[in-house]
Protein backbone atom coordinates (compact mmCIF):
# COMPACT_ATOMS: atom_id res chain seq x y z
CA UNK A 1 0.00 0.00 0.00
CA UNK A 2 2.88 2.10 -0.07
CA UNK A 3 2.72 3.91 -3.91
CA UNK A 4 2.86 7.93 -3.16
CA UNK A 5 2.79 8.76 -6.35
CA UNK A 6 -0.31 7.73 -6.72
CA UNK A 7 -1.64 9.54 -3.93
CA UNK A 8 -3.57 12.67 -4.34
CA UNK A 9 -6.34 14.41 -3.67
CA UNK A 10 -9.38 14.62 -5.47
CA UNK A 11 -11.58 17.00 -5.71
CA UNK A 12 -15.30 16.35 -5.55
CA UNK A 13 -18.29 17.87 -5.88
CA UNK A 14 -22.04 17.73 -5.16
CA UNK A 15 -24.08 17.81 -8.61
CA UNK A 16 -27.97 17.17 -9.46
CA UNK A 17 -28.18 14.63 -11.65
CA UNK A 18 -31.33 13.28 -14.21
CA UNK A 19 -31.46 9.96 -15.30
CA UNK A 20 -31.86 9.43 -18.81
CA UNK A 21 -31.69 5.70 -19.09
CA UNK A 22 -31.32 1.98 -17.05
CA UNK A 23 -30.40 -1.40 -18.27
CA UNK A 24 -31.75 -3.90 -16.27
CA UNK A 25 -28.49 -6.11 -15.70
CA UNK A 26 -30.31 -9.44 -13.36
CA UNK A 27 -33.35 -9.75 -11.74
CA UNK A 28 -32.05 -7.79 -9.06
CA UNK A 29 -29.58 -5.19 -10.45
CA UNK A 30 -29.73 -2.61 -12.66
CA UNK A 31 -27.55 0.41 -14.39
CA UNK A 32 -28.70 3.88 -14.39
CA UNK A 33 -26.99 6.15 -17.09
CA UNK A 34 -27.33 9.78 -15.69
CA UNK A 35 -26.51 13.66 -17.13
CA UNK A 36 -24.73 15.35 -14.40
CA UNK A 37 -24.21 18.86 -15.58
CA UNK A 38 -20.91 20.46 -14.05
CA UNK A 39 -19.70 16.39 -13.28
CA UNK A 40 -15.56 17.19 -13.41
CA UNK A 41 -14.35 12.99 -14.96
CA UNK A 42 -13.54 10.17 -12.79
CA UNK A 43 -11.21 7.66 -12.82
CA UNK A 44 -12.28 4.12 -13.21
CA UNK A 45 -12.90 2.50 -9.53
CA UNK A 46 -13.82 5.60 -8.55
CA UNK A 47 -16.95 5.67 -6.51
CA UNK A 48 -20.20 8.37 -6.11
CA UNK A 49 -22.65 8.88 -3.09
CA UNK A 50 -25.87 9.07 -4.32
CA UNK A 51 -28.47 11.54 -2.11
CA UNK A 52 -31.99 10.43 -1.91
CA UNK A 53 -34.51 13.49 -0.88
CA UNK A 54 -38.02 13.07 0.00
CA UNK A 55 -40.58 15.75 0.00
CA UNK A 56 -40.48 16.55 3.34
CA UNK A 57 -36.86 16.50 3.61
CA UNK A 58 -35.97 13.32 4.44
CA UNK A 59 -32.32 12.30 3.23
CA UNK A 60 -30.67 8.96 2.55
CA UNK A 61 -27.09 8.86 1.55
CA UNK A 62 -25.33 5.55 0.16
CA UNK A 63 -21.98 4.95 -2.02
CA UNK A 64 -21.94 3.13 -5.81
CA UNK A 65 -19.03 2.23 -7.78
CA UNK A 66 -18.90 4.07 -11.31
CA UNK A 67 -19.54 1.10 -13.43
CA UNK A 68 -18.09 3.04 -16.95
CA UNK A 69 -15.30 5.20 -17.55
CA UNK A 70 -15.50 9.39 -17.83
CA UNK A 71 -18.07 10.09 -20.82
CA UNK A 72 -18.10 14.03 -20.05
CA UNK A 73 -21.47 14.62 -18.18
CA UNK A 74 -22.70 11.26 -17.98
CA UNK A 75 -22.13 8.64 -15.31
CA UNK A 76 -22.92 5.28 -14.95
CA UNK A 77 -23.65 3.57 -11.90
CA UNK A 78 -24.75 -0.37 -10.85
CA UNK A 79 -26.81 -0.88 -8.16
CA UNK A 80 -28.00 -4.51 -6.70
CA UNK A 81 -30.80 -4.50 -4.72
CA UNK A 82 -30.82 -5.22 -1.00
CA UNK A 83 -33.69 -6.29 -0.07
CA UNK A 84 -33.93 -4.80 3.30
CA UNK A 85 -32.17 -1.81 1.98
CA UNK A 86 -33.34 1.95 2.01
CA UNK A 87 -31.48 3.35 -1.35
CA UNK A 88 -31.38 0.20 -3.55
CA UNK A 89 -34.62 -0.67 -3.64
CA UNK A 90 -35.48 2.98 -5.11
CA UNK A 91 -33.14 2.86 -7.41
CA UNK A 92 -33.43 -0.75 -8.51
CA UNK A 93 -37.05 -0.50 -8.87
CA UNK A 94 -38.84 2.88 -8.34
CA UNK A 95 -36.82 5.64 -10.09
CA UNK A 96 -37.87 6.17 -13.71
CA UNK A 97 -36.12 8.44 -16.36
CA UNK A 98 -36.41 12.09 -15.46
CA UNK A 99 -36.68 11.41 -12.03
CA UNK A 100 -33.51 13.46 -10.09
CA UNK A 101 -31.19 12.82 -7.33
CA UNK A 102 -28.23 14.48 -5.87
CA UNK A 103 -24.62 13.09 -6.68
CA UNK A 104 -21.40 13.56 -4.82
CA UNK A 105 -18.28 12.42 -6.56
CA UNK A 106 -15.98 11.16 -7.64
CA UNK A 107 -14.68 9.83 -4.26
CA UNK A 108 -11.71 7.66 -3.49
CA UNK A 109 -8.50 7.56 -5.26
CA UNK A 110 -7.32 4.10 -4.22
CA UNK A 111 -9.20 1.26 -5.82
CA UNK A 112 -8.47 3.08 -9.17
CA UNK A 113 -6.77 2.63 -12.59
CA UNK A 114 -5.04 5.64 -13.81
CA UNK A 115 -4.16 5.00 -18.05
CA UNK A 116 -0.60 6.23 -17.59
CA UNK A 117 -0.13 3.57 -14.98
CA UNK A 118 2.33 0.78 -16.65
CA UNK A 119 2.10 -3.04 -15.72
CA UNK A 120 -0.33 -5.42 -16.87
CA UNK A 121 -3.67 -5.46 -14.66
CA UNK A 122 -5.53 -8.69 -13.73
CA UNK A 123 -9.46 -8.05 -12.68
CA UNK A 124 -11.11 -10.10 -10.36
CA UNK A 125 -14.54 -10.13 -9.56
CA UNK A 126 -17.23 -11.74 -7.43
CA UNK A 127 -21.23 -11.27 -8.29
CA UNK A 128 -21.55 -7.34 -8.39
CA UNK A 129 -18.24 -6.89 -8.02
CA UNK A 130 -17.83 -6.54 -11.26
CA UNK A 131 -18.66 -2.85 -11.30
CA UNK A 132 -15.74 -1.00 -11.06
CA UNK A 133 -14.09 -3.07 -12.81
CA UNK A 134 -16.26 -3.08 -15.83
CA UNK A 135 -15.31 0.54 -15.46
CA UNK A 136 -11.34 -0.36 -15.76
CA UNK A 137 -12.03 -2.76 -18.80
CA UNK A 138 -13.32 -0.05 -20.55
CA UNK A 139 -11.48 2.76 -19.81
CA UNK A 140 -8.48 0.73 -21.78
CA UNK A 141 -7.10 1.50 -25.44
CA UNK A 142 -5.41 0.06 -27.48
CA UNK A 143 -2.00 1.25 -26.12
CA UNK A 144 -2.85 0.17 -22.88
CA UNK A 145 -1.29 -2.42 -21.34
CA UNK A 146 -2.64 -6.24 -20.81
CA UNK A 147 -5.51 -6.95 -18.97
CA UNK A 148 -6.95 -9.84 -17.44
CA UNK A 149 -10.70 -10.27 -16.27
CA UNK A 150 -11.87 -12.87 -13.80
CA UNK A 151 -15.64 -12.71 -12.86
CA UNK A 152 -16.45 -15.04 -10.64
CA UNK A 153 -21.02 -15.67 -10.91
CA UNK A 154 -23.30 -17.87 -9.60
CA UNK A 155 -25.42 -18.80 -12.96
CA UNK A 156 -25.58 -17.28 -16.24
CA UNK A 157 -28.39 -15.20 -15.28
CA UNK A 158 -26.38 -13.54 -12.32
CA UNK A 159 -23.69 -12.31 -15.13
CA UNK A 160 -24.05 -8.64 -15.28
CA UNK A 161 -22.88 -6.34 -18.64
CA UNK A 162 -23.73 -9.91 -20.70
CA UNK A 163 -23.03 -9.29 -24.13
CA UNK A 164 -19.83 -7.04 -23.73
CA UNK A 165 -17.73 -9.49 -21.72
CA UNK A 166 -16.56 -12.09 -24.73
CA UNK A 167 -13.71 -11.37 -24.98
CA UNK A 168 -10.31 -13.55 -24.94
CA UNK A 169 -9.56 -11.76 -22.07
CA UNK A 170 -12.57 -12.18 -19.90
CA UNK A 171 -13.42 -15.50 -17.98
CA UNK A 172 -16.67 -16.41 -16.48
CA UNK A 173 -16.14 -18.61 -13.56
CA UNK A 174 -19.05 -19.84 -12.87
CA UNK A 175 -19.53 -21.03 -9.41
CA UNK A 176 -23.11 -23.10 -9.25
CA UNK A 177 -24.30 -23.28 -12.36
CA UNK A 178 -22.44 -22.89 -15.94
CA UNK A 179 -23.98 -22.77 -20.14
CA UNK A 180 -23.43 -25.29 -22.27
CA UNK A 181 -20.02 -25.32 -23.76
CA UNK A 182 -18.32 -24.26 -21.22
CA UNK A 183 -15.86 -27.01 -19.55
CA UNK A 184 -14.85 -26.01 -16.57
CA UNK A 185 -17.34 -27.80 -13.44
CA UNK A 186 -18.48 -25.03 -11.66
CA UNK A 187 -16.75 -24.39 -8.60
CA UNK A 188 -15.31 -21.52 -6.31
CA UNK A 189 -12.72 -19.54 -7.90
CA UNK A 190 -9.11 -21.43 -6.82
CA UNK A 191 -5.52 -21.52 -7.52
CA UNK A 192 -5.27 -23.49 -10.24
CA UNK A 193 -8.15 -21.17 -12.03
CA UNK A 194 -5.63 -17.93 -11.46
CA UNK A 195 -2.83 -20.24 -12.84
CA UNK A 196 -5.16 -20.79 -15.82
CA UNK A 197 -6.61 -17.59 -16.58
CA UNK A 198 -5.38 -14.82 -14.70
CA UNK A 199 -1.79 -13.12 -15.20
CA UNK A 200 1.44 -14.38 -13.42
CA UNK A 201 2.69 -13.10 -10.65
CA UNK A 202 6.24 -12.61 -12.63
CA UNK A 203 4.49 -9.96 -14.58
CA UNK A 204 3.82 -8.04 -11.21
CA UNK A 205 0.37 -7.08 -12.80
CA UNK A 206 -1.47 -4.66 -10.33
CA UNK A 207 -4.03 -6.52 -9.22
CA UNK A 208 -7.89 -5.60 -8.37
CA UNK A 209 -10.21 -7.76 -6.36
CA UNK A 210 -13.57 -6.57 -5.56
CA UNK A 211 -16.60 -8.30 -4.10
CA UNK A 212 -18.12 -9.48 -1.14
CA UNK A 213 -16.05 -9.83 1.64
CA UNK A 214 -15.57 -13.29 1.77
CA UNK A 215 -14.46 -13.65 -2.07
CA UNK A 216 -12.17 -10.37 -1.58
CA UNK A 217 -10.46 -12.59 1.46
CA UNK A 218 -10.06 -15.81 -0.57
CA UNK A 219 -8.70 -14.45 -4.01
CA UNK A 220 -6.29 -12.11 -2.10
CA UNK A 221 -5.32 -15.04 -0.48
CA UNK A 222 -4.93 -17.26 -3.67
CA UNK A 223 -2.98 -14.17 -5.45
CA UNK A 224 -0.64 -14.12 -2.01
CA UNK A 225 -0.44 -17.54 -1.88
CA UNK A 226 0.91 -17.85 -5.91
CA UNK A 227 3.24 -15.03 -5.67
CA UNK A 228 1.78 -11.53 -6.04
CA UNK A 229 3.38 -8.78 -3.76
CA UNK A 230 0.21 -7.72 -1.48
CA UNK A 231 1.45 -4.22 -2.05
CA UNK A 232 -0.15 -4.44 -5.24
CA UNK A 233 -2.98 -6.41 -4.41
CA UNK A 234 -5.75 -3.62 -3.86
CA UNK A 235 -9.20 -4.57 -2.74
CA UNK A 236 -12.79 -3.09 -1.79
CA UNK A 237 -15.30 -5.25 -0.23
CA UNK A 238 -18.82 -5.38 -0.57
CA UNK A 239 -20.74 -5.36 2.87
CA UNK A 240 -20.37 -8.54 4.97
CA UNK B 1 -32.22 24.54 -3.34
CA UNK B 2 -32.90 21.29 -2.29
CA UNK B 3 -33.11 18.34 -5.31
CA UNK B 4 -36.38 15.76 -4.67
CA UNK B 5 -36.22 12.48 -5.58
CA UNK B 6 -39.88 11.66 -6.63
CA UNK B 7 -41.43 8.63 -4.99
CA UNK B 8 -38.35 8.36 -2.19
CA UNK B 9 -39.91 7.42 1.17
CA UNK B 10 -37.09 6.29 2.89
CA UNK B 11 -37.32 4.52 6.20
CA UNK B 12 -37.00 7.43 8.39
CA UNK B 13 -34.46 5.85 11.69
CA UNK B 14 -34.52 8.25 14.07
CA UNK B 15 -32.41 6.93 16.33
CA UNK B 16 -30.81 9.37 18.72
CA UNK B 17 -28.10 7.39 18.99
CA UNK B 18 -27.06 7.55 15.46
CA UNK B 19 -24.93 10.06 13.97
CA UNK B 20 -26.39 12.21 10.72
CA UNK B 21 -26.43 10.14 7.81
CA UNK B 22 -25.61 6.88 9.40
CA UNK B 23 -27.69 3.42 9.31
CA UNK B 24 -28.07 0.48 11.49
CA UNK B 25 -26.24 -2.32 10.78
CA UNK B 26 -26.34 -6.06 13.00
CA UNK B 27 -23.62 -7.98 11.39
CA UNK B 28 -20.01 -6.35 11.03
CA UNK B 29 -18.74 -4.94 7.29
CA UNK B 30 -15.34 -5.41 6.57
CA UNK B 31 -13.78 -2.30 4.65
CA UNK B 32 -9.49 -2.60 4.09
CA UNK B 33 -7.67 -1.20 1.22
CA UNK B 34 -5.57 -4.14 0.54
CA UNK B 35 -5.33 -7.68 1.50
CA UNK B 36 -5.75 -8.85 5.18
CA UNK B 37 -2.19 -9.19 6.45
CA UNK B 38 -0.99 -12.06 8.35
CA UNK B 39 -0.04 -11.06 11.66
CA UNK B 40 0.47 -13.31 15.15
CA UNK B 41 0.38 -12.70 18.13
CA UNK B 42 3.84 -14.00 18.62
CA UNK B 43 5.49 -11.64 15.94
CA UNK B 44 2.97 -8.44 17.13
CA UNK B 45 4.57 -5.28 18.66
CA UNK B 46 3.82 -1.91 19.16
CA UNK B 47 5.96 0.93 19.07
CA UNK B 48 5.46 4.39 20.00
CA UNK B 49 8.23 6.55 18.52
CA UNK B 50 8.25 10.72 20.09
CA UNK B 51 9.42 13.43 18.25
CA UNK B 52 12.87 12.94 19.63
CA UNK B 53 13.10 9.53 18.12
CA UNK B 54 13.34 7.95 21.70
CA UNK B 55 11.23 4.69 21.36
CA UNK B 56 8.69 2.75 23.58
CA UNK B 57 8.15 -1.04 22.42
CA UNK B 58 5.67 -3.68 24.43
CA UNK B 59 5.15 -7.18 22.63
CA UNK B 60 1.83 -9.28 22.57
CA UNK B 61 3.24 -10.91 25.94
CA UNK B 62 3.78 -7.46 27.52
CA UNK B 63 0.55 -5.50 26.39
CA UNK B 64 -1.40 -8.34 27.63
CA UNK B 65 0.52 -7.61 31.40
CA UNK B 66 -0.82 -4.62 31.08
CA UNK B 67 -4.19 -3.30 32.22
CA UNK B 68 -7.13 -4.15 30.19
CA UNK B 69 -10.24 -2.59 30.01
CA UNK B 70 -13.55 -3.30 28.57
CA UNK B 71 -14.86 -0.51 26.68
CA UNK B 72 -18.98 -1.06 25.38
CA UNK B 73 -18.86 1.82 22.93
CA UNK B 74 -20.94 2.62 19.50
CA UNK B 75 -18.70 2.80 16.13
CA UNK B 76 -19.32 4.85 13.12
CA UNK B 77 -18.21 4.08 9.66
CA UNK B 78 -17.88 6.77 6.70
CA UNK B 79 -19.47 4.58 4.29
CA UNK B 80 -22.84 5.29 6.63
CA UNK B 81 -23.00 1.77 8.57
CA UNK B 82 -23.39 2.42 12.30
CA UNK B 83 -22.88 -0.20 15.46
CA UNK B 84 -24.87 0.44 18.65
CA UNK B 85 -23.24 -1.21 21.81
CA UNK B 86 -20.19 -3.29 20.89
CA UNK B 87 -17.94 -4.51 23.04
CA UNK B 88 -14.55 -4.32 23.45
CA UNK B 89 -11.63 -5.56 25.44
CA UNK B 90 -8.09 -3.74 25.08
CA UNK B 91 -5.69 -1.58 26.99
CA UNK B 92 -6.46 2.36 27.26
CA UNK B 93 -3.67 4.10 25.43
CA UNK B 94 -3.04 6.48 28.62
CA UNK B 95 -1.27 3.35 29.70
CA UNK B 96 0.88 2.90 26.65
CA UNK B 97 1.79 6.63 26.52
CA UNK B 98 1.75 6.90 30.23
CA UNK B 99 5.45 7.57 30.49
CA UNK B 100 6.44 8.89 27.05
CA UNK B 101 7.78 12.33 26.80
CA UNK B 102 6.77 14.62 24.19
CA UNK B 103 5.70 18.01 23.26
CA UNK B 104 3.51 16.65 19.87
CA UNK B 105 0.10 17.89 19.38
CA UNK B 106 -0.57 14.64 16.70
CA UNK B 107 -0.20 10.99 16.23
CA UNK B 108 0.46 9.05 12.84
CA UNK B 109 -0.83 5.56 13.40
CA UNK B 110 0.74 2.99 11.69
CA UNK B 111 -0.31 -0.86 10.69
CA UNK B 112 1.44 -3.89 9.40
CA UNK B 113 0.43 -3.65 5.41
CA UNK B 114 1.60 -0.22 4.76
CA UNK B 115 -2.16 1.56 6.05
CA UNK B 116 -1.32 4.91 8.14
CA UNK B 117 -4.02 7.35 10.05
CA UNK B 118 -3.36 10.42 11.35
CA UNK B 119 -4.92 11.91 14.74
CA UNK B 120 -4.64 14.86 17.50
CA UNK B 121 -2.80 13.31 20.31
CA UNK B 122 -5.91 15.06 22.34
CA UNK B 123 -7.93 12.55 20.81
CA UNK B 124 -6.58 9.61 21.34
CA UNK B 125 -5.92 10.28 25.61
CA UNK B 126 -8.29 10.85 28.23
CA UNK B 127 -9.95 7.54 27.46
CA UNK B 128 -11.05 8.00 24.25
CA UNK B 129 -8.76 5.14 22.95
CA UNK B 130 -7.70 1.75 22.97
CA UNK B 131 -5.51 -0.78 22.03
CA UNK B 132 -8.64 -3.55 21.13
CA UNK B 133 -7.85 -7.61 20.99
CA UNK B 134 -10.95 -8.83 21.68
CA UNK B 135 -14.20 -8.17 20.12
CA UNK B 136 -17.75 -9.19 21.53
CA UNK B 137 -15.65 -11.72 24.30
CA UNK B 138 -13.34 -13.36 21.22
CA UNK B 139 -9.96 -12.71 20.40
CA UNK B 140 -10.36 -9.94 17.24
CA UNK B 141 -10.82 -11.65 13.88
CA UNK B 142 -7.92 -11.13 11.27
CA UNK B 143 -10.08 -9.17 9.20
CA UNK B 144 -11.14 -6.78 11.84
CA UNK B 145 -7.96 -6.51 12.60
CA UNK B 146 -6.77 -9.13 14.85
CA UNK B 147 -4.25 -9.70 16.54
CA UNK B 148 -4.50 -5.72 17.51
CA UNK B 149 -6.15 -2.95 16.15
CA UNK B 150 -6.97 0.49 17.22
CA UNK B 151 -10.19 1.76 18.46
CA UNK B 152 -10.77 5.60 18.63
CA UNK B 153 -14.57 5.14 18.47
CA UNK B 154 -15.52 8.46 18.45
CA UNK B 155 -14.16 9.17 15.29
CA UNK B 156 -15.00 7.53 11.94
CA UNK B 157 -14.08 3.98 11.88
CA UNK B 158 -11.35 4.63 9.10
CA UNK B 159 -9.11 6.31 12.05
CA UNK B 160 -9.11 3.07 14.16
CA UNK B 161 -6.44 1.64 12.13
CA UNK B 162 -6.73 -2.21 11.48
CA UNK B 163 -3.36 -4.36 12.37
CA UNK B 164 -1.61 -1.46 14.50
CA UNK B 165 1.89 -1.13 14.42
CA UNK B 166 2.56 1.83 15.96
CA UNK B 167 1.84 5.30 16.84
CA UNK B 168 4.36 7.93 15.48
CA UNK B 169 4.24 11.23 17.55
CA UNK B 170 4.87 14.68 15.89
CA UNK B 171 4.68 17.97 16.26
CA UNK B 172 2.89 19.09 12.91
CA UNK B 173 -0.21 17.23 11.90
CA UNK B 174 0.39 14.61 8.61
CA UNK B 175 -2.15 12.83 6.70
CA UNK B 176 -2.44 9.16 6.25
CA UNK B 177 -3.88 7.04 3.85
CA UNK B 178 -7.00 7.72 3.80
CA UNK B 179 -6.85 11.32 4.55
CA UNK B 180 -4.35 12.36 1.47
CA UNK B 181 -7.16 10.25 -0.98
CA UNK B 182 -9.47 12.74 -0.34
CA UNK B 183 -11.32 12.15 2.83
CA UNK B 184 -11.70 14.62 5.66
CA UNK B 185 -8.77 15.11 7.90
CA UNK B 186 -10.62 14.50 11.45
CA UNK B 187 -13.38 12.73 10.45
CA UNK B 188 -16.18 13.61 13.18
CA UNK B 189 -19.52 11.21 12.31
CA UNK B 190 -21.48 13.79 14.48
CA UNK B 191 -20.30 16.47 12.16
CA UNK B 192 -20.47 14.72 9.02
CA UNK B 193 -17.01 15.43 8.31
CA UNK B 194 -16.29 12.54 5.54
CA UNK B 195 -14.76 13.67 3.10
CA UNK B 196 -12.11 17.05 2.69
CA UNK B 197 -14.09 20.16 2.36
CA UNK B 198 -17.19 18.82 4.62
Amino acid sequence: MAGTALRRRLGHRRLTARLVETRDETATARTLRFAVPGWPGHLAGQHADVRLTAEDGYTAQRSYSLSAPADGEFVELTVQLVPDGEVSPYLVRDIEVGDEVELLGPLGGWFVWRPEQPGPVLLIGGGSGIAPLRAMLRARSAASPPFRLLYSVRTPSDVYFAGELDSPDVTLLYTREAPDGVERTPHRIDAADLTAYGLPAAEEPTCYVCGPTSFVETVTGLLIDAGHDPARVRAERFGG
Amino acid sequence: MAVFSRAFHGRREQDPALPPGQYLTEDFPVLSAGPTPPVSADDWSFTVTAESGERHAWTWAELMALPAEEPTVDIHCVTRWSKLGTTWRGVSLDVLLEDVDTAADYVLAHSHGGYTTNLPLEDVLDGKAWLAFEFEGEPLEPVHGGPVRLLVPHLYFWKSAKWISGLQLMLDDQPGFWEELGYHNYGDPWREQRYDGD
